[in-house]
């Protein structure tokens, strides 16, 4: 598959700039394997989870620092088997009752108990999340995992009979489903923004640190709906994002001022509110962020003002950090600090013993690490960093968090 | 119709022509040199490893990210090692982002062979990169690429366009960091064309010799020091025609780029491009090797960095803490000290006590108990026995160190040697299992070209005779012999002798920092400079550049005999198209003429003005057939007539001055039938506004000192000048 290798070296090459674009291009990669995979006559829901485990283990090793990559990888195995539990129940109605049966009456049949079926099929067709706490609180409980486990293995034996529907089916709904997610990463901005009048209020001062575009369309959105409020942006050394952000806003009529990262402190206390964007969102509610991060997010801390935090679900990773400073980490090149040019001679190996004297660090990411985050705002709506890991649990199967376990165990 | 179609074509030109035409290379993968002996004898040099990577990984990788859709690998020594390289790799693949060629020749043996034998193949249909296979960068080329583009379609004659890097102009720094000479460019500041190229500039001189043409002919240009030479160009397939044309033209920059500037005749130009943060360099010699290294572990050629760079199927290495870089399955005992930037490659195992320190060990090496690795490059399956000591050496492939042994800076083992117990390889030996060729000459790599480690092992051990072990082999290394060993355990190698370099010249290109001591001969040479030329930064050439009085007459002091003969033939030139010129010759003719004899000869515009004056004066002798009152006559006559010309060439004071010592010498010496009449001359020019006032003046000025014999025309014109200067007095009055 060209387009798989491809990807594969602009991910190595580090040419795709951001989760956002990563996430959108994985997921539209992933569609295109989907339907190419040829399907096999038996267990066809595997083939495709093989297939895309297959080249998800490629794409997150060739750079495992863009977690987007894995996490896109995760939901599509989830969707997988959302579709399949789905499908293969169909499949079952259908030979049960009638050709023509939908997945509302299966779901209700097969649920077996007292269910609204719209309701039941909402949470677990389009949404695609059936335990979530939501969908719990709104419905009732719901008999997910021991309905569906014993329906697929009903389903297995039975839709061999069938199988020629039921594959054309399957991939069919998985494509479909991966075009909502898609649409899903796409529309994450505005869901995101629709909720800024309900946290930028009236005269208030907002900090942020770099540029991140679900920021500024956060901050668009609440001056949009004629809230007047003042922007500092700390420019965000070494790349200075935190400049073009300043002149975007000041475009949209944003009365903005600039600041150095090592103004924040002084200027924190004057601040109603802290709101940046993230490059992940880890398990346990630690924020992966552009650098410097930390940093504010103590001086936050010290004066008591709110620590937001926005992003889009396709950053929400289900993944604990471990050693997140060094290995969730991407070191770039000094050349961002200082002039090759004008260093020159501190590089001087030739000298001085042969140890460079001078070392120059240029770390990509902070990890902010939960207790210091007051809240997050996905495209759901607001959450609770401690309550990170039940949104996660909405969006992808325990079962494929570890993408690599298999492709080890076949080695 | 055909016009529409014209302009059409021309306005949607390139556009289309960048559509069309794949980005082609042509990447080197040899560099016609012996740096890196003994180790190229057995595998060429692209192939050898630079923090575990093979070299040409890092320029293919480069390639491919700048876009680049066709290669050319033009391969000479080795060209089997390359091929079966490229082949088993994934840039042989279809996937690999662009399409490669192998293109093998044997008997080049130089860039300039090269360029030749693929300018044969017909495969360069537009502007390509030239590179070669040790180049490490990260540079971004659309702008400059654009740039060489919008310069071809003003400017046909644009033939190249060179990279140049900033680097600190410290005079150590280009000795210390890459090993090589410092760079001396001149170069256009508006349209960065490159004017002037001197690779082995040597700054503790203090001078520099330039053509005079490069400073008459242009407005300015700056002389840089501070820059290095990226190695990398983007050329027009002219370039190959021209390398074709000058058969003799061999190195690409000492012959190609110097002989394009030295030759005018051709009017190819060159330009330069400077990159600012991005990182390039060329593995040049050992030293260079050692710099890149660390710079690629200090990450300054980011993306392409170990734990990046795709290294096919082995296990990815990864950065931790103290930029040290370590493969997932690498063993090390609890006691064994990694220092900062250093990288180990998978499957290596350290032993107990060891310490590591600013060093590369590759992949699958065994290192044992209490040994120390500082500043080392080591290379895969390396078996190193306990209490070994290493310090700034090069180790290749299945080398093998006997226990106690120890190798002093500079030291490069090449594939497969083995040193035996409690051995002390002694500083900036090279040992090899190939015997040196007896001399040294470029055909040599051509031989060993196929030769590979399987087939040398015979005659090696061949050399282990019991005789040898008798040798002192430490005290004296001159000539072949193997490194032995004490108790019985033999080692097997040959030392190689030092290059044509000298042993005193071994420290310049090694891979072991430079001796305290000779840093600090050379800081003492640099000072005592300072201190002599008390002011010498200011009178020498400063960094960015600006070109002083002092270089500048010593050239004019050099060349003085050639240059008085050069006036002469000049003026006889100018008398002779001024002949013409009373033959009828339009005067704009006879001026474009003159001045381009002046470009020519590369004469002042005084001396033309001379040169055109005395031209008119011979004319009059030669009309006035010598009588005196003729003379006169015809004198003004012969100015009347050319007065367009006289004023045309005399433009200012300096030349009008010029003009009346050239026909004060010429009374003396040549036509002395106009002595008498000097002064009504002089009156003459005046009337006719040849000459003004002021000019007359300041040459009686400078006469004032001079002897009297040089007086007798002032005293001659003395009414006349006291005329002049009485005149504007009177003016001054009237007003």
């Amino acid at each position: 598959m060209p387009d798989v290798s491809d990807f594969i070296l602009k991910l190595q090459r580090r040419r795709i700039e951001g989760s956002h674009a990563t996430a959108r291009q994985t997921a539209e990669l992933l569609r295109s394997v989907v339907s190419q995979t040829r399907m096999p006559y038996t267990n066809q829901a595997a083939a495709l989870l093989d297939a895309v485990r297959a080249v998800g283990e490629q794409l997150i090793a060739a750079n495992p620092v863009e977690l987007a990559v894995g996490n896109i990888v995760r939901r599509v195995l989830h969707i997988i088997r959302e579709e399949d539990l789905s499908s293969s129940a169909v499949s079952f109605e259908g030979l049960m009752i009638s050709e023509k049966s939908d997945d509302e009456d299966d779901a209700d049949h097969k649920g077996g108990p007292v269910l609204s079926a719209a309701a039941v099929a909402a949470a677990a067709r389009s949404t695609l999340r059936p335990r979530s706490l939501q969908t719990l609180l709104e419905d009732g409980p719901l008999p997910a995992a021991p309905s569906k486990s014993s329906s697929a293995g009903d389903s297995e034996g039975k839709s061999k009979s069938d199988k020629s529907a039921v594959g054309k089916r399957l991939k069919h709904s998985v494509i479909e489903a991966i075009n909502l997610l898609i649409e899903e990463i796409d529309d994450c901005y505005e869901d995101i923004s629709e909720q800024a009048v309900e946290h930028i209020h009236q005269n208030e001062v907002i900090l942020t640190l770099g540029r991140s575009k679900t920021v500024k369309e956060f901050l668009y959105a609440a001056k949009q709906k004629n809230r007047s409020f003042r922007v500092f942006v700390a420019e965000g050394a070494p790349r200075y994002q935190g400049h073009v952000l300043a002149k975007e806003l000041i475009q949209k009529g944003l009365e903005t001022t600039v600041i150095t990262d090592s103004a924040i402190f002084a200027m924190i206390s004057r601040v109603n509110m802290v709101i940046v964007g993230a490059h992940a969102i880890m398990a346990n509610g630690g924020v992966i962020a552009p650098v410097g991060m930390n940093m504010l997010a103590l001086a936050a801390q010290r004066h008591a003002v709110p620590f937001v935090v926005v992003a889009g679900s396709h950053k929400l990773c289900p993944l604990y950090p471990h050693n997140p400073e060094v290995l969730l980490n991407e070191l770039k090149s000094p050349s961002d600090l200082i002039d090759f040019g004008e260093f020159s001679d501190c590089m001087d190996f030739g000298a001085h013993g042969g140890a460079p004297l001078m070392h120059v660090v240029n770390p990509t990411f902070d990890y902010v690490p939960p207790n210091l985050v007051s809240l997050f705002i996905t495209d759901t709506g607001g959450h609770n960093a401690a309550h990170m890991y039940k949104l996660i649990a909405d969006y992808y199967s325990a079962d494929y968090l570890v993408i690599k376990r298999k492709s080890t165990s076949s080695n | 119709m055909a016009q529409k179609k014209g302009g059409k074509s021309a306005a949607s030109d390139d556009p289309e022509e960048l559509a069309r035409m794949p980005l082609q290379a042509v990447l080197l993968a040899d560099t016609f040199n012996l740096k890196f002996r003994p180790i190229t004898l057995e595998r060429p040099k692209v192939l050898l490893p630079l923090v575990n990577t093979p070299m040409i990984d890092y320029t293919l990788a480069w390639l491919v990210s700048v876009g680049v859709e066709e290669v050319f690998l033009f391969c000479c020594a080795h060209a089997e090692q390359v091929k079966e390289y490229i082949g088993n790799s994934h840039w042989g693949q279809s996937h690999a982002g662009f399409s490669i060629t192998t293109i093998e020749s044997n008997f080049s043996m130089s860039a300039g062979d090269a360029l030749r034998f693929i300018e044969g193949k017909n495969v360069i249909r537009g502007d390509f990169i030239l590179i070669t296979g040790d180049t490490i960068s990260n540079m971004s080329l659309t702008e400059a690429l654009q740039a060489h583009k919008d310069r071809r379609k003003k400017d046909p004659d644009t033939v190249m366009t060179m990279f140049v890097k900033r680097s600190k102009p410290m005079p150590l720094t280009h000795q210390t960091r890459l090993g090589n000479d410092e760079i001396m460019m001149a170069i256009d500041p508006e349209t960065k064309q490159l004017l002037y190229y001197e690779d082995r500039f040597d700054s503790s001189k203090r001078a520099v010799t330039l053509d005079k043409s490069l400073l008459a002919d242009n407005a300015s240009l700056y002389l840089r020091t501070d820059l290095e030479d990226c190695c990398i160009d983007i050329c027009s397939p002219e370039v190959l025609t021209i390398f074709l044309d000058n058969f003799d033209y061999q190195h690409l920059r000492r012959h190609f780029v110097k002989g394009l500037l030295h030759d005018d005749i051709m009017g190819k130009k060159i330009y330069t491009h400077e990159i600012d943060s991005s990182y390039t360099a060329r593995v040049d010699n050992y030293r260079s090797y050692d710099t890149i290294s660390k710079d690629i572990i200090q990450r300054w050629s980011f993306p392409l960095v170990p734990d990046v760079l795709y290294a096919g199927n082995r296990a990815q290495m990864r950065l931790q803490r103290e930029g040290i870089y370590k493969a997932p399955d690498v063993t090390l005992s609890p006691s064994v000290r990694i220092g900062a930037f250093t990288a180990i490659g998978s499957g290596t195992i350290i032993g107990e006590n060891s310490s590591v320190s600013n060093s590369v060990i590759g992949e699958l090496c065994t290192i044992g108990r209490n040994v120390s690795i500082d500043g080392c490059y080591i290379w895969d399956s390396v078996t190193i026995e306990d209490g070994c000591r290493l310090s700034h050496s090069i180790v290749c492939d299945g080398v093998h160190l006997h226990t106690g042994a120890t190798l002093e800076p500079g030291v490069i083992l090449s594939f497969k040697v083995e040193v035996g117990q409690n051995i002390t390889v002694p500083a900036y030996s090279k040992v090899s299992l190939l015997p040196q060729p007896s001399k040294q000459d470029s055909d040599e790599e051509l031989e060993y070209a196929d030769t590979n480690s399987g087939v040398i092992d015979s005659p090696s051990i061949a050399s282990i005779s019991p005789a040898n072990i008798e040798h002192d082999h430490v005290s004296s290394f001159d000539t072949e012999q193997s490194v032995l060993l004490e108790g019985g355990l033999s080692g097997v190698g040959y030392i190689w002798t030092s290059c044509e370099t000298g042993n005193e010249e071994e420290w310049r290109y090694s891979v072991a920092p430079i001796p305290v001591e000779k840093l600090k001969e050379f800081y003492a040479k640099m000072f005592d400079e300072d201190e002599s030329s008390s002011d010498g930064e200011q009178t020498g050439i400063t960094h960015s550049g600006e070109l002083i009085s002092e270089s500048k007459s010593t050239d004019f002091d050099d060349s003085d005999g050639e240059y008085k003969g050069d006036v002469s033939k000049f003026e006889k030139e100018v008398e002779e198209t001024f002949e013409r010129a009373l033959g009828g010759v339009a005067e704009e003719n006879v001026q474009l003429e003159i001045n381009s004899l002046r470009m020519s000869f590369n004469v002042t515009h005084a001396e033309c003005a001379g040169a055109v004056f005395q031209s008119v004066i011979k004319s009059a002798i030669i009309a006035s057939n010598s009588s005196k009152s003729n003379l006169l006559k015809a004198t003004i006559d012969a100015i009347e007539r050319s007065k367009g010309l006289l004023s045309y060439f005399i433009t200012n004071v300096d030349e009008e001055i010029e003009v009346i010592l050239k026909f004060e010498e010429m009374c003396m010496e040549i036509t002395r039938e106009f002595a008498p009449i000097f002064s009504s001359v002089l009156h003459q020019l005046y009337d006719k506004e040849v000459i003004t006032e002021d000019a007359i003046l300041k040459w009686e000025s400078e006469k004032a000192d001079a002897d009297e014999s040089d007086k007798v025309f002032v005293k001659q014109s003395e009414a006349f000048l006291k005329w002049l200067k009485e005149a504007p007095e009177e003016d001054d009055e009237d007003e």
